[in-house]
């Protein structure tokens, strides 16, 4: 598949510190990608440079196959961390003013902007100003900002921050929405679990390296554990549960339960299938429950960084 | 170069649309000529008022002396004698002047006393004074057996006239003029530069604490940020001079319209006078007038122009690019006072030395600040109405415009550096640190 963007060994220094060592990563078109990592990772260091807001101090840049120039700005949509309008401007006027600034013309950036306001039926905000709106209703002008222009990329630097469940759950769908449509789209957070079932593929930084990318299936085939969560509705807990844990590696499970069942983790020895799991405990109980446990992007993150280390 | 046009115009109306910056425009006139109308108006008012002083003459050889002025009565009380005068003038005067009785002319003179209820007004006082003087001393000339008119006669008047050596004739209102114009322009950039350099910077600030910065320099380049914001600062600073001085260009007409009536009919009193005092009056007035308006000729105008626009255009660049800087590398306008020090430091140096240089435009002191190019801009310009010799002004405009791609490229640096930093409190060291980001 094409890739929209390929970084290619980027590094990149502020004095002594050094925020980017050799960072590589491709996004597919297309497609949805996690950039993950924690606070202080790099993950902001190398949209700035994807975004020719900073220039890397080595490696190349590629954005839809082309070597990354000025005029490629209007191609990308950018929605950082650090959120923010000009307070006394006017909502129409402040948001034209950016579009032209991404290079379009003001016409044509009317015509968008009718319709966006329409869809998120804002329409009479035209001549407020932003000192005037909510936080709320300040980032939905913002994500607007983000995407009037078109672009091939979009990019979201901790895209559900400061949104309510019920806009946040919005703006996911008109993101998904614009994949659909055809734009590819970067999620960059430390709150891996808010945005794992949305992605792709992913990309997993810490401390300035690259520790882990690819397609987050096939890294979850690649992390698991061949674990399965398991329900028992049984009489006597303590027999059944030495008797699992003689033939099997056993876990209390922390999930709670219906009915005052036995929750279990059990991990299968090599060699062993599920199938031989289901026979075993058919015998001894009622099976409420049965379940693969799948790591979750933390899980193999910390995993990650511990093989790494 | 859409886009900068772009930031300039969106800076501009930024600007100019702020409800300050529209109540300021509009109210300094205003405010400068209503204070300018209400002094005036008093003034007149205060020698509106007239004032009766009464005299008691023992001598009785001064009483001829007082004549009633516009400001001025004076009643003579000389027959209800001291004590009866005395009364009178503390219930209905505004003061009471003593000449004992005196033979001797020398004695006479040191016995003389004034009486009021409020310590006198000192014009008032001298008036007096003057008028006695001079009485007395055509008394004692009198005594002398000279003949007054014989020593009248004797009084001179020199005026020196100057001139260079290349025959230009100068006089001391030229001089007054040049200071006036150089001065005049000097502080015009000092106060546009701090006004509009402050405005930059706050603009900066803004930018950074409402976080929409990221936003504008991932579509544009943070250079083209600061110079837009500049220039567009810049523009709303022209328009507003341009209507403070159109205004009070207005206001002042109108002002001397009204007031011209009132020094119309102080004429009238100059009428009173000796005609030939008048005549001599009017001769000096009108050479007055030629003088000035051949100092202005003779001032270098079109130097004058050109240097101006050059060391506005320069010394604002400079400055506002520096204080861009600052704006950027810091997080709200409180910590911006370690770093204003430094920068007003030159300005105001530069107007004291600017003022000191109109004494002697040609010192070293005049000539080493004025190369300088954190101070030429106001020293130069000050020192422009006095000739200047050709190679200073390049050298010293060489070096401004150098200085300026020097401080505009670090500052720059900082700016682009800064405008991305949140929660450093920012240092010297720090700052050093970023220009090798």
């Amino acid at each position: 598949m094409k890739n929209i963007l390929t970084v290619e060994n980027v590094c990149k220094n502020y004095g002594s510190f050094k925020a980017l060592n050799n960072v590589s990563i491709s996004v597919p078109e297309g497609s949805v990608f996690g950039l993950l990592g924690p606070n202080g990772a790099g993950k902001t260091s190398l949209i700035r440079i994807i975004n020719q807001i900073t220039l890397p101090d080595s490696g190349t840049i590629y954005l839809d196959g082309e070597k990354l120039q000025p005029h490629h700005i209007q191609n990308i949509g950018y929605l950082p961390e650090e959120r923010g309008l000009y307070k006394s401007m006017k909502v129409g006027e402040q948001v034209l003013y950016l579009a032209q600034l991404k290079g379009m013309s003001k016409t044509e950036a009317k015509k968008k902007l009718s319709y966006w306001f329409e869809k998120f039926e804002i329409t009479d905000w035209w001549d407020k100003k932003i000192q005037e709106l909510s936080k709320g209703m300040a980032q939905k002008v913002q994500f607007i900002v983000t995407v009037l222009h078109t672009p091939k990329l979009l990019i979201f630097d901790e895209p559900f921050s400061g949104f309510d469940p019920i806009n946040a759950n919005l703006i996911k769908d008109e993101i998904l929405q614009l994949r659909n449509e055809g734009a590819s789209i970067i999620f960059s957070t430390h709150r891996m679990e808010s945005v794992e079932e949305l992605c792709d593929n992913i990309a997993l930084i810490n401390k300035s390296n690259k520790i882990l990318d690819g397609k987050l299936n096939d890294i979850r085939q690649q992390y698991k554990t061949n674990q399965f969560e398991v329900g028992l509705l049984c009489i006597d807990k303590e027999t059944v549960y030495s008797q699992i844990n003689s033939q099997f590696i056993v876990e209390k499970s922390k999930s709670p339960s219906f009915n005052n069942d036995l929750r279990l983790l059990i991990s299968l020895k090599n060699g062993e299938t599920s199938s031989n799991l289901i026979q075993f405990l058919n015998n001894k109980a009622q099976i409420t429950h049965f379940t693969e446990v799948i790591p979750s992007v933390n899980d193999i993150f910390l995993k990650a960084v511990a093989n790494n280390g | 170069m859409g886009k900068l046009k772009l930031i300039i115009k969106r800076e501009f109306l930024a600007k100019v649309k702020n409800k300050s910056f529209i109540i300021l425009t509009i109210l300094s006139p205003l405010l400068m000529v209503g204070l300018f109308s209400l002094i005036i108006f008093l003034n007149e008012k205060n020698s509106e008022e007239i004032r009766t002083v009464a005299f008691v003459d023992e001598s009785h050889q001064l009483a001829s002396i007082f004549d009633n002025s516009e400001s001025t009565k004076y009643i003579d009380l000389t027959a209800l004698g001291l004590d009866e005068a005395r009364a009178k003038t503390k219930e209905f005067y505004y003061g009471l002047l003593y000449i004992p009785q005196n033979d001797s002319l020398v004695e006479l003179s040191k016995g003389i006393s004034f009486f009021s209820e409020d310590s006198p007004s000192l014009n008032l006082l001298s008036e007096i004074e003057n008028k006695l003087e001079k009485k007395i001393r055509d008394l004692k000339i009198e005594q002398l057996h000279f003949d007054i008119d014989k020593i009248k006669a004797t009084e001179t008047n020199v005026v020196i006239v100057t001139e260079n050596f290349s025959g230009e004739k100068s006089s001391k209102i030229g001089s007054l003029l040049r200071m006036a114009v150089g001065g005049g322009f000097g502080y015009l950039i000092f106060m546009f530069i701090i006004i509009y350099g402050t405005s930059v910077m706050r603009s900066v600030i803004e930018e950074k604490t409402s976080r929409i910065i990221e936003v504008i320099i991932s579509s544009v380049k943070p250079f083209q940020l600061m110079l837009g914001k500049i220039l567009g600062n810049a523009l709303a600073g022209v328009l507003q001079f341009i209507i403070w001085a159109i205004s009070a260009g207005l206001m002042l007409t109108a002002i001397t319209y009204i007031f011209g009536i009132e020094s119309a009919s102080s004429g009238s009193a100059m009428a009173q006078m000796n005609p030939e005092i008048i005549q001599q009056v009017q001769e000096t007035s009108t050479n007055d007038l030629q003088l000035v308006l051949q100092e202005i000729k003779n001032l270098p105008i079109l130097t004058m122009f050109f240097s101006f626009i050059v060391y506005f255009l320069g010394g604002y660049l400079i400055y506002s690019s520096i204080y861009a800087a600052i704006g950027a590398a810091v997080d709200s306008e409180t910590d911006t006072q370690q770093f204003m020090m430094p920068v007003l430091m030159p300005l105001i140096i530069a107007i004291y030395v600017g003022f000191s240089v109109i004494e002697n435009p040609h010192g070293p002191i005049a000539l080493g600040f004025s190369l300088f190019p954190l101070t030429s801009p106001i020293v130069m310009l000050m020192r422009i109405p006095f000739g200047v010799p050709w190679w200073q002004i390049i050298t010293s405009m060489l070096l401004l415009i150098i200085t300026f791609i020097v401080i505009v490229w670090f500052a720059a640096k900082i700016y682009r550096v800064g405008i991305l930093m949140y929660g450093k409190k920012p240092s010297y060291k720090e700052l050093y640190k970023w220009l090798k980001y």
